[in-house]
């Protein structure tokens, strides 16, 4: 096992009890809970949770030691269904109850399960400071690029000119692109899935619940309701593979069917831009490389998506290594207790409360 | 010289007032530490702007520290002063009117200069033009003094030597009033150790003062304040601040969970994180917050994990927490919210005091969201407090509000430090198995399932197998905490959570009446201890009767309160706010009180209560 500075393991599960190695194998339904899914019919979270409930159990863990913490949305019923620890919080707020859960116990998975206004637009400054410290937490956005809870308005990541209920004439708001925000955010660990696309959300979220430090994924879910077919360009064969671009961190950045691939490669100007393959010559092209130190190229790629999704790329942007906020914070805890000579018991309490100054009336 | 004759007093009353630059805060902290450590009891009260250096010599930017100190018990910081230092015109102007006639005044000539004199609006100097003359007026040259004593220190610059000025002070005061300068030498030495130039100026400062006083003709006399008589015990001098982050390291210590601290930072609570941040030996985890509204997050995240989860703010940071506190009375967790009010609404005054947030903290929240509120009543008192807040919030599962203010948090006096074996049992129970059987005979675990004493529900912790269970903000099935949207089971629920709050045990009022003949209650609540106390001592020993008892509990109210109200012909409630208590009263036990209330952003005088009281008293003859 690799350790970065302070000695700390890289993995996000290593201080959280794995099954014996001869327990019986976890299952979905394990994951499963008594209660009555509640979604609409067809809604991408049930997609989303199936992924999950069955992608859990590859993880190896104690169950009781795995926590969902959601806000408020739909997204936010997540926990109820899942057969571990869970709550249901309030709106936004999420990732600050998330931090001080995963502060003072090391020993938990800990998730949280969000939406694009959840984490975005209420949540956002919880959302940006999570990843800046990089506590470590897996959070999972799903956004689906409207408000359903509420019965459809625009959310944070909706297209400007989205006609919804509060935006008759079409929302005048520029949305936000969530992997660019946590990049800047400087997130160690961002991605992006697709709801439908299920082996690559389980091999995203895997990764990401193996990172120590706060992990983003972002992940594409159809609202059938209020914001039907938000993706549909993505999930439709025809132009699928015209439009995702598939992050693989070592290889050339491309896209494009087998017969008609384009390679992504610099201009001047610091700028990138796709070309024919046949076409690529002596030109530099982009690699990717989700491990580098400085974001600025992982954020170049999450500025290759658009609100008409002409090149949308998929996978991990960034991967990197950095102590994590709620390791540090035990550490700084755990270091002035040992060089204390171990817990405090009633007589360092007593001279504490004595302090420096005292005197005595006999 | 030794001709000077020293008189005894039995109690003084002396304020320090400069520039916020000045170090009016601390001189006034070690002429404390200095009394404290001569056996009397003392009361302190810092009163300083909200701007951290307001301009030089202006009116807002005048600093304040009084101490009280006797040779008998001490309730509140006095209300006139004996003795004003005053280090500038602007300090003179903004307190003269406290000071009554007769009493001394020490003021630095040096800073009496025109430009200063007009800055203020003073037309003449008034050390010069006898509109002093009532008082007993030093003029001291503090500043050129100091400089020149300094002299032979040649590697610092004019404003290091005049930043001594201070220190020159407290030597003078120490002198006065024969206090010990030993502790502040130990402490300057600390302070200034790795710099021993500036450590030997401000000893030599501090000497200069001593000798000022005790060699030149204006300082006649010197004065002594014999030690109060207390009880047994080791003391040490504590602001609020202090005393409850200390409260709630030792009640996570006896509780035997980790303390955590969620906090933004805010005046004037922020010291409660300073204090705590640096207690990490004894596990205390802090978490400097981006926000309000995360601090609390923080804290009830870690108390879902088992952790006593704290916040610490003041009004504005109350509003902001609203919801969560809502979560938590939903979720029903541990949760200590500690309020250290000052003046509002919204900004208002951030470094004065006031108790208008009674009301917000009792019903500022969306539904029937019932919480225990406890309020401390003196500095050191807000040990106990803290400690009776974690007791209630660790044995119902519920959030509590703990209530200081501004005064008590700044405030000081001399605490007499507990031992720890002698502090209350606080043991926490966690779930760790299945709590009932399902209909097909399985152990299942019901994390609605109440105590039915306390009608706590059980706190069971992530990690703890077999007891995974899903909890949220949505209503719950009583018992099986399912999602339930069930109009009777709503009805249930929201009448069990008010039931387990008005069932938390709190002691019952006592009230103080010593000849049992007293016809007129003051009643009061949190910081107007002291000048309730005091008041009421006044006008007893004037020969008249009143009874006298505080609340430490808003809610629930001990069981006896309504039998004491109506006790007495006249209840009467000093309030540093509109009359909040009053209306609770009112509204709860259908009792007329009389309220008394004032919103200055100061605690209330010892003599205006007692002509409160004395009034009263006038109306049922």
């Amino acid at each position: 096992m690799t350790t970065v500075e302070l000695g700390m393991p890289v993995t996000g599960l290593q201080h959280v009890p794995h099954l014996p190695d001869d327990a019986a194998k976890q299952t979905k339904k394990d994951f499963t809970s008594d209660q009555e899914v509640r979604w609409c019919p067809g809604c991408g979270d049930y997609v989303i949770l199936a992924a999950v409930q069955s992608f859990l159990p590859e993880l190896g863990l104690r169950r009781e030691n795995i926590v969902f913490v959601s806000g408020i949305g739909c997204s936010s019923r997540f926990p109820y269904y899942l057969d571990t620890y869970g709550m249901h919080s309030i709106h936004g707020r999420a990732p600050a109850i998330a931090t001080g859960l995963a502060t003072s116990r090391p020993d938990l998975s800990v998730w949280v399960v969000t939406g694009d206004g959840d984490a975005l637009s209420i949540g956002g400054n919880h959302l940006i400071h999570a990843l800046r410290r990089n506590v470590n937490m897996t959070i999972l956005l799903f956004n689906n690029q409207i408000y359903g809870l509420t019965k459809g308005q625009y959310s944070p990541t909706s297209r400007t000119g989205s006609v919804t209920k509060s935006s008759p004439l079409g929302s005048v708001d520029a949305p936000f692109n969530p992997v660019s925000l946590a990049l800047g955010a400087e997130a160690t660990f961002v991605a992006r899935a697709m709801e439908s696309d299920r082996d690559e959300l389980k091999s995203v979220l895997k990764a990401a619940a193996e990172h120590r430090g706060a992990a983003l994924v972002e992940i594409y879910q159809n609202c059938p309701i209020f914001n039907d077919g938000a993706f549909e360009v993505l999930k439709d064969r025809t132009q699928q593979a015209a439009r995702i671009v598939r992050l693989r961190s070592g290889e050339p950045v491309t896209v494009g069917p087998e017969d008609d691939r384009r390679v992504l490669v610099r201009v001047a100007g610091g700028a990138s831009e796709f070309v024919p393959e046949a076409e690529v010559g002596a030109r530099e092209v982009v690699v990717h490389d989700a491990a580098a130190e400085d974001p600025s190229a992982a954020f170049a790629l999450s500025r290759l998506d658009s609100p008409e999704m002409t090149h949308v790329p998929m996978g991990i942007f960034r991967q990197v290594a950095r102590p994590t906020y709620d390791d540090l914070v035990r550490a700084q805890v755990e270091g002035a207790v040992d060089a204390a000579g171990g817990p405090a018991g009633d007589a360092d309490l007593d001279e504490l409360l004595r302090g420096r100054d005292t005197w005595t009336v006999e | 010289m030794t001709s000077k004759t020293v008189q005894t007093l039995d109690r003084v009353v002396i304020r320090f007032a400069g520039d916020s630059g000045d170090g009016m805060q601390l001189t006034g902290d070690r002429f404390t530490s200095e009394t404290a450590a001569l056996g009397n009891d003392l009361s302190t009260l810092p009163n300083f702007p909200a701007e951290i250096r307001a301009p030089q010599g202006t009116l807002p930017g005048v600093s304040s520290f009084q101490l009280h100190f006797a040779d008998h018990d001490v309730l509140t910081p006095g209300d006139a002063p004996d003795v004003l230092v005053a280090m500038n015109p602007a300090a003179l102007k903004a307190n003269l009117a406290d000071v009554p006639r007769g009493a001394t005044i020490v003021a630095n000539t040096d800073e009496f200069t025109k430009r200063n004199l007009a800055k203020v609006g003073y037309d003449a100097n008034p050390l010069e033009d006898g509109s002093l003359d009532s008082w007993h007026v030093h003029p001291v040259a503090l500043t050129s003094i100091t400089v020149e004593a300094l002299a032979p220190f040649e590697g610092l610059s004019r404003k290091e030597k005049e930043r001594a000025k201070n220190m020159f002070a407290l030597g003078l005061l120490s002198w006065m009033y024969t206090r010990p300068t030993t502790g502040t030498e130990a402490f300057l030495e600390k302070k200034f150790g790795g710099r021993p130039e500036i450590l030997e100026a401000n000893l030599t400062a501090l000497r200069a003062g001593w000798n000022y006083g005790e060699t030149t003709e204006d300082f006649a006399s010197s004065y002594v304040v014999k030690a109060a008589p207390m009880a047994p015990g080791t003391y040490r001098n504590v602001t609020g601040n202090t005393a409850l982050a200390l409260g709630l390291v030792a009640a996570a210590h006896r509780a035997g969970r980790p303390l955590v601290l969620g906090s933004y930072p805010i005046t004037p609570a922020s010291d409660i994180l300073h204090a705590l941040s640096s207690m990490k030996r004894h596990g205390v985890t802090t978490i400097q917050a981006e926000d309000e509204i995360a601090g609390i997050g923080i804290a009830l995240g870690a108390s879902y994990g088992g952790s006593i989860g704290v916040t610490t703010t003041s009004g504005p940071g109350i509003a902001l927490k609203s919801e969560t506190i809502g979560l938590a009375v939903s979720l029903e967790l541990p949760l200590v919210v500690v309020d250290i009010q000052r003046g509002g609404p919204s900004t208002g005054l951030p470094t004065k005091t006031e108790q208008a947030d009674l009301l917000q903290v009792m019903y500022g929240r969306n539904g029937e969201s019932p919480v225990p509120v406890v309020a401390a009543q003196t500095p050191a008192d807000c040990f106990d407090a803290a400690m009776d807040a974690v007791r209630i919030a660790t044995t119902y599962r519920t959030p509590v509000i703990l209530l200081s203010d501004g005064y008590l948090a700044n405030g000081s006096e001399p605490w007499s430090v507990p031992s720890v074996s002698d502090l209350p049992e606080m043991a926490v129970d966690l779930a760790v198995e299945p709590n009932a059987v399902d209909d097909k005979g399985a152990a299942v675990f019901r994390p609605y399932l109440r105590d039915p004493e306390t009608l706590a529900r059980p706190w069971a912790v992530p990690g703890t197998p077999g007891l995974e269970h899903r909890i949220g903000g949505i209503e719950k099935a009583d018992v099986t905490g399912d999602i339930s949207y069930d109009p009777d089971n709503h009805d249930r629920m929201v009448r069990l959570r008010a039931a387990k709050v008005a069932g938390v045990t709190v002691p019952d009022v006592e009230v103080d009446d010593p000849s049992g003949d007293a016809k007129v209650l003051v009643l009061g609540w949190g910081s107007t201890y002291g000048p309730i106390a005091s008041a009421t001592r006044t006008v007893r020993n004037a020969g008249h009767h009143v009874a006298r008892a505080h609340l430490r509990h808003l809610n629930p109210f001990p069981a006896n309160l309504g039998e004491v109200l109506r006790r007495y012909e006249r209840v009467v409630v000093p309030e540093m706010n509109t009359g909040q208590l009053a209306l609770l009263l009112r509204a709860e036990y259908l009792v007329d009180v009389r309220s008394y209330t004032s919103v200055r952003g100061l605690p209330f005088t010892t003599v205006e209560l007692a002509d409160v009281v004395s009034t009263t008293l006038e109306e049922i003859l």
